[in-house]
């Protein structure tokens, strides 16, 4: 051990460098280095569901993003239009699932009377909403009167819209007749004489008292057209085909208002007129709400909605929590107790009282969607806080740490550049699982009217919900596109929430 | 002088003994604290609902109008006149210490809030207790079959539905119930029937749908947790021993296996049966059952809003919230003796 330890006075001279004409080096290593958010990516993409869910949120999100950019067409842009009730209640119809039975038809049970309407638009405009019969004219036990006759048909809901009565102005009328010529395509059908008690403008025929339609030997229809005078020059247009006498024309309007100022009563197909007003067929994705909001576009309206304020809150969530569950785990002591009854007297307050609350208090000055950001936020951030409280709790002892501060670094340093860094795992797994937990709650409160954002532009799935309950049992596709859509939102992000957990911290994997 | 010394040591031993008894009831003094620590949140969080209530304008007094008089009156009557210091004590004296919460004013004028709140009462309790029952088994079947039969198609199958159920809001299967059970099936009535004899048979009929929506999150979260649980002790090393003393597979699982996982999961069903008086708002407010949650709703969506009533509600909520919470971590301890709540050791 003690060998050469005493030779005093070393000439200068006699020092000389070890290899100076080659570099020694570690062993460049041979495979990639894996990081921490390498190695956890590489055990995320080996969890199947997770991936697959994370699909599926990216789908939502596109669906979320663009629809509402791109897929906005001139019906659901004219969002105060009172048109909008005529087109209520629609079922989905799309090109590409038509072969799914996605055609906008439906299969009803009808009695005899009924299916003669149908035949009479038919009859009238050549657009036939009986598209099937599956059944003609049985009796059915079971139904209240006896002598009723009942079809089973598939409907087309389209096609089976009629016609309604319009007032127009007098240049909105030339314009339309103008459009007419112009396309050959025949929206205004000839005014009825008498008028039917319930002022249904499909009734073009003649009916009896009890609202049966009057058939001739041959078993048509019999019009009962008003007739115009001869020099009544105020329509010249396309004329239906029965309209051939020409000292008896169709009147094709009816004149009301003074005679400088007068109003048109027609009425229009509206299927035709749709063309006219919005220049497309009417053909809805998802259907139409019972407003007759496009679903489509409008669903996609709320999840962008639902989106922003998730992200937003839990971005805020985030910043809180984080900045007070770091101070209160590394510190400790008492200034955690302190912190920790603050945080024990928020978490006691339930989250609905807190929303009323803001609601009663915030929305005159920040606006409903302001108030609930509030409320989110108030109560919010506790999760986050706690995670990363005990994620500094497990860290602050470590040698590293120690380390850090033996060298001089702030406490500032050591809580952002040191800790924090190794708890991001927990914490990114937070903040997609608290993503789900605050579209829950929005939806929640929307659809208990507890928070009201309905308007003619904004929507949430909640809203969507509440309106389409009262008629669900009738029109079930108007609740089953929010349905599904919340229900494949809340099942992807717990799954993908899932996988990253596991990813992060693979020990915890099979706990719940 | 010997029996002075004598009640002397009895005097000391009894001492010592209540200092010991004081040293070993770490549970009563856990307890104990934790019920104040309770009492004092609860008071914070009502004193500070109380404080932003009546900072608003007073609504019930406007609805009057015009008239001056009549609104100053109104205002008096409910004690709007005094500073908020004043109303805040008369409070405290008043409601939370009297159990005088007011009257109603706006849906049920002229009515305690109380008497209102109580009466609403049975029907929220009644569901929640028939979900319970029905619930808290059915998880625990399922989540010990899942584990058991772990990684079997089984187990997937469970797992999967699990994860959906666990996943999907509560009243997506309130409208599938009512869609399918209600109206294509027509087994039920879409409403719970009116009426309050919540004991009764038809009664039970009609809250069937409410029970079963209700009931689907409670079995999936607890087959959840129990399958957790029990697969973490199926593989523990004392279960192993017991099976190489010579025990067979099915007395290991029942005696040792299921009472050592059922150490988490007692608490968390105690704590669902103390919720279940909070019961769920929003399947109530769907199948019209005519609780708590119906009468939350409506004494906020009214205008003006019913400030009494909801200050109730809130206290109600709140008590709830952090009576669970407490009940879950005390019964810890009973359920295991090995730990020990508070102690110090």
């Amino acid at each position: 051990m003690n060998t050469n330890t005493n030779i005093p006075n070393i000439p200068k001279e006699d020092f000389e460098f070890v290899g100076t004409d080659s570099y020694l080096h570690d062993k460049k290593l041979e495979t990639k280095p894996i990081g921490y958010f390498r190695d956890a990516f590489n055990r995320f993409v080996r969890n199947k569901s997770s991936v697959a869910a994370a699909i599926i949120i990216m789908i939502l999100v596109l669906y979320a993003i663009f629809v509402p950019m791109l897929c906005q067409t001139s019906y659901s842009r004219a969002l105060t239009d009172t048109m909008y009730q005529q087109y209520s209640k629609l079922p989905p119809k799309m090109k590409l699932l038509a072969w799914a039975g996605v055609d906008g038809t439906s299969k009803v049970t009808i009695n005899s009377n009924t299916y003669e309407a149908y035949r009479a638009k038919y009859v009238e405009t050549g657009m036939n909403p009986i598209v099937k019969v599956y059944k003609a004219n049985y009796e059915d036990p079971k139904a209240a009167s006896e002598n009723a006759r009942y079809y089973d048909i598939k409907v087309d809901n389209y096609y089976n819209m009629g016609m309604m009565e319009l007032t127009l102005t007098p240049d909105q009328y030339k314009d339309l007749q103008a459009y007419q010529s112009e396309t050959g395509l025949q929206i205004i059908y000839p005014s009825v004489k008498t008028q039917s008690k319930d002022k249904n403008a499909n009734i073009w025929y003649k009916v009896d008292t009890r609202g049966n339609p009057v058939l001739d030997e041959d078993g048509n229809f019999i019009n009962d057209y008003r007739i115009a005078s001869v020099n009544d020059k105020s329509y010249d247009s396309l004329r239906i085909a029965s309209d051939t006498d020409p000292e008896q024309p169709y009147a094709y309007a009816r004149v009301t208002g003074t005679s400088e100022v007068p109003s048109y009563i027609v009425r229009v197909s509206k299927y035709n007129y749709f063309i006219y007003r919005y220049g497309f067929e009417p053909s809805f994705n998802f259907g139409t709400t019972g407003n007759g909001f496009d679903i489509f576009t409008r669903l996609a309206a709320a999840a962008r909605f639902s989106f922003l304020l998730a992200i937003c809150v839990s971005a805020v969530n985030l910043t809180i929590g984080t900045i007070y569950g770091s101070v209160q785990g590394y510190y400790g002591g008492w200034v955690d107790m302190i912190m920790d009854r603050i945080c024990d007297v928020l978490g006691g307050i339930p989250f609905s009282v807190v929303t009323v609350l803001f609601q009663l208090h915030l929305s005159k000055q920040v606006g409903v969607i302001g108030a609930l950001i509030f409320a989110f936020v108030l109560t919010g951030w506790l999760g986050m806080a706690a995670r990363v409280r005990m994620q500094f709790y497990r860290f602050k002892g470590q040698e590293y740490v120690l380390a850090a501060r033996t060298l001089g670094a702030s406490d500032k340093r050591v809580m952002f550049k040191h800790i924090f860094p190794n708890s991001l795992g927990t914490i990114i797994t937070g903040v997609v699982l608290v993503i789900p937990g605050v579209i829950f709650s929005e939806s929640s409160l929307t659809y208990l009217g507890i928070v009201n954002l309905e308007s003619s532009t904004m929507t949430s799935v909640g809203t969507m919900l509440a309106n389409a309950r009262s008629f669900f049992t009738s029109y079930p596709y108007i609740i089953f596109f929010p349905c599904l859509f919340i229900a494949l939102l809340e099942i992807s992000f717990n799954l993908f929430g899932n996988g990253l957990r596991d990813a992060f911290n693979p020990s915890l994997r099979g706990v719940e | 002088m010997d029996d002075a010394k004598r009640a002397n040591t009895t005097f000391r031993d009894y001492l010592r003994k209540a200092a010991d008894w004081y040293r070993h009831a770490y549970r009563l003094r856990y307890t104990i604290k934790r019920v104040l620590l309770m009492l004092m949140v609860f008071f914070i969080i009502i004193s500070i609902c109380f404080i932003l209530i009546k900072l608003l304008p007073s609504k019930p007094a406007e609805q009057f109008g015009k008239d001056k008089n009549m609104v100053e009156m109104r205002r008096k009557a409910l004690g709007y006149d005094k500073p908020l210091a004043v109303q805040y004590l008369i409070f405290i004296q008043k409601s939370l210490l009297g159990g005088d919460w007011g009257m109603s004013e706006v849906r049920y004028l002229g009515s305690n809030v109380w008497d209102v709140f109580m009466e609403k009462m049975p029907a929220t309790v009644m569901v929640n207790v028939y979900t319970m029952l029905f619930a808290v088994p059915l998880g625990l079947l399922l989540g010990i079959y899942a584990a058991l039969k772990k990684n079997k198609w089984q187990d997937h199958v469970i797992s999967t539905g699990v994860m959906v159920f666990v996943s999907v809001p509560s009243y997506v299967y309130a409208f599938l119930v009512q869609y399918f059970l209600c109206y294509k099936l027509q087994l039920f009535d879409f409403q719970i029937k009116s009426g309050r004899d919540f004991l009764s048979w038809s009664m039970f009929v009609s809250m069937i749908p409410a029970i079963i929506s209700l009931g689907f999150g409670t079995i999936a979260g607890l087959a959840r947790y129990t399958r957790a649980e029990l697969t973490e002790v199926l593989t523990s090393e004392y279960l192993l021993l017991a099976r190489t003393k010579g025990l067979s597979r099915s007395q290991t699982t029942v005696r040792h296996a299921l009472r050592n996982s059922m150490v988490p999961i007692f608490p968390m069903i105690l704590g669902e049966f103390i919720g279940i008086i909070g019961g769920s708002i929003i399947i109530e407010q769907i199948f019209g059952v005519p609780g708590v949650g119906a009468l939350y709703i409506e004494s906020i969506t009214s205008t003006p809003p019913d400030y009494n009533m909801f200050l109730l509600l809130s206290a109600f909520y709140t008590i709830i919230g952090l009576a669970s919470g407490i009940v879950v971590d005390l019964s810890y301890g009973f359920v295991d003796p090995r730990i020990r709540m508070g102690s110090t050791k």
